[in-house]
């Protein structure tokens, strides 16, 4: 597919970065479209970070072409910032000022940012909104983090992980936000280990993994047709089990049943979830090169000399 | 567009300051520190009556004031801000803030408008505490006043300055008290702020004016001592175009430094 950086929130054509001779990112061409939600699924240390803190203009890049909403992100400036959301993996500590005194100074640097009682209310901490941020439990300094990223009304949201640490309802309520946010149109980029959490908002993913993105689709192509064919199982009149895919497992079920004359022995129609078709993806990899080496830990351990000025 | 560098360093100044006075650490080893130092260095030394050239006796409290003055002056400066960027670098702060539209002049405004805010506010109180606690006679001349001014400033600046040029040494958060906190005391002894000035030997006095916390300290005895003191400095002069000149100097290296060092992300991030 071919588009103009103007078509695409996000253009990345042959991204490289090698850290001491290994390869973290290795080659990786994506389009994100405006107003899309993308997800980023990988195991840790496929490089998925790097990528995305590459597009957030935190690292610098070895090879390739990246566009972040028109701009090389290796000099995007405050005006290209303030149309970014960054939630970062680990927020940073902002623990002595109240939720609302953190989110009314943030507001302040961006030039049209949301009302910050709004954004209290979106994220559920209304009840915390005078409290110090380091007087919050885990996961409602995880909301905190999400509300700084949104406050300053990013045409572009980076999600990294955002919902770890949060209990169900939380997370559910998250996601309510995030359906809000794109339907007013925001681009999402999100990383994620939860597979559940990308079927449910994404439109779009990414599996990447030993830095090269081993496929991308909608949430309900990726992997293939084949990877996606229900898989029926059931246990033969010699006890031997059986393990078949097809596309139609109902008649396939008349037929084993029809040969047995009863009901069979262990009898399961599984369709392949994200995670399934995912965990898929995954394992051949990791048969084909031996291992996933941590590529971001290899990144610290190497001394990245990475800076934004 | 973004907002713009004042308004947001406006901002940044206030909320600096606001958790200045809620982190109870920097609250005392910081800002009362020097009170706290102020009143044992009188309370100790009490026995001894008043000490200095004769004709000119004060009281030990009047002696320490202009030290711990400068000590101040110091440590909202130079320990103050050491740590606390080192501790933002390490827990993440810069590098959300990074990811923002805030200008990097406006952080650095709102490190020095928070040191300026505290710094003065900690500079009156010592002032204040010394004349109506310890009943120690003020200067009445303006031109001491003056001095008293452009010797805050040109110190204050430089200190805070060293200070965010001084955050790119600590290796991590946790190291930044560990690594500044003695080199700011062994200043503090060596420059006349704990000890007597006219006590060190004479190479102790000419390493600790390779550093600008002698040249405030000897600043500061100039507003506060009466005549007769500055012939127990250096050269027997309160040496004032040295002390701009030393501070001046210094000055300029703490920018070029804090230029040169300061990132958003720590290198190994």
């Amino acid at each position: 597919m071919r588009s103009t950086p103007t078509d695409v929130a996000v253009r990345i054509r042959g991204l490289r970065k090698v850290y001491g001779g290994f390869a973290a990112v290795d080659g990786i061409d994506l389009d994100i479209h405006h107003g899309e939600t993308f997800a980023l699924l990988g195991p840790n240390g496929a490089g998925k970070s790097t990528t995305v803190e590459i597009l957030e203009g935190y690292r610098s890049r070895t090879a390739g072409e990246v566009d972040v909403l028109g701009v090389d992100p290796a000099h995007g400036g405050r005006d290209w910032k303030s149309r970014l959301g960054i939630v970062l993996q680990s927020g940073g500590e902002t623990g002595l000022l109240t939720v609302r005194e953190v989110l009314r100074h943030f507001a302040g640097l961006y030039p049209n940012p949301r009302p910050v009682d709004e954004v209290i209310a979106a994220v559920g901490l209304e009840a915390k909104a005078n409290t110090r941020v380091a007087k919050l439990s885990g996961g409602q300094q995880r909301r905190v983090d999400v509300a700084l990223g949104i406050v300053g009304r990013p045409e572009l949201l980076f999600l990294d992980e955002p919902t770890t640490g949060f209990d169900p309802e939380a997370r559910q309520q998250f996601w309510e936000l995030i359906r809000s946010l794109k339907a007013e149109g925001t681009t999402i980029l999100l990383t994620t280990h939860y597979l559940d959490e990308a079927a449910q908002l994404a439109d779009r993913a990414g599996v990447i993994a030993a830095g090269r993105l081993l496929d991308v689709g909608g949430i309900d192509e990726i992997g293939g047709e084949a990877a996606r064919v229900p898989l029926v199982r059931w246990t033969d009149a010699a006890g031997e089990p059986h393990e078949e895919r097809t596309d139609e497992p109902g008649l396939l079920v008349a037929s084993v049943v029809a040969e047995l004359g009863r009901e069979p022995d262990g009898l399961e129609i599984v369709r392949p979830t994200l995670e399934d078709v995912y965990l898929d993806l995954v394992r051949s990899v990791t048969a084909i090169d031996g291992t996933t080496v941590g590529a971001d830990d290899i990144a610290g351990a190497v001394g990245s000399q990475e800076a934004v000025a | 567009m973004s907002t713009n560098v004042a308004t947001q360093g406006t901002s940044r100044i206030g909320v600096e300051t606001r958790m200045y006075f809620r982190a109870p650490d920097t609250l005392f080893f910081t800002f009362l520190f020097p009170f706290v130092m102020l009143a044992i260095f009188t309370a100790a030394f009490s026995a001894a009556g008043e000490v200095g050239p004769p004709g000119a006796e004060i009281s030990m409290g009047a002696m320490y004031l202009p030290a711990m003055i400068a000590s101040g002056i110091f440590l909202s400066g130079v320990q103050n801000l050491s740590i606390d960027i080192a501790l933002e670098k390490s827990n993440g702060t810069l590098k959300r803030l990074g990811g923002t539209p805030l200008s990097p002049v406006a952080y650095f405004v709102g490190k020095i408008g928070q040191v300026f805010v505290t710094g003065t506010l900690q500079a009156l109180l010592l002032i204040l505490a010394g004349w109506l606690v310890l009943g120690i006679d003020l200067p009445t001349e303006p031109e001491k006043w003056f001095t008293f001014v452009w010797v805050f400033v040109l110190g204050l600046t430089t200190c805070a300055l060293i200070g965010i040029a001084l955050s790119a040494l600590p290796r991590s958060g946790k190291s930044a008290a560990a690594v500044v906190i003695p080199i700011a005391l062994i200043l503090q002894f060596i420059s006349g702020v704990y000890l007597q000035w006219s006590m060190l030997p004479d190479w102790l006095q000419n390493i600790a004016s390779v550093f600008p916390l002698k040249w405030i300290a000897q600043g500061m005895r100039s507003v506060f001592l009466p005549e007769g003191w500055e012939a127990l400095e250096q050269n027997e002069s309160w040496n004032l175009p040295g002390i701009a000149i030393a501070l001046l100097v210094w000055l300029v290296v703490g920018l070029v430094l804090s230029r040169l060092t300061f990132r958003w992300i720590r290198r190994d991030a």
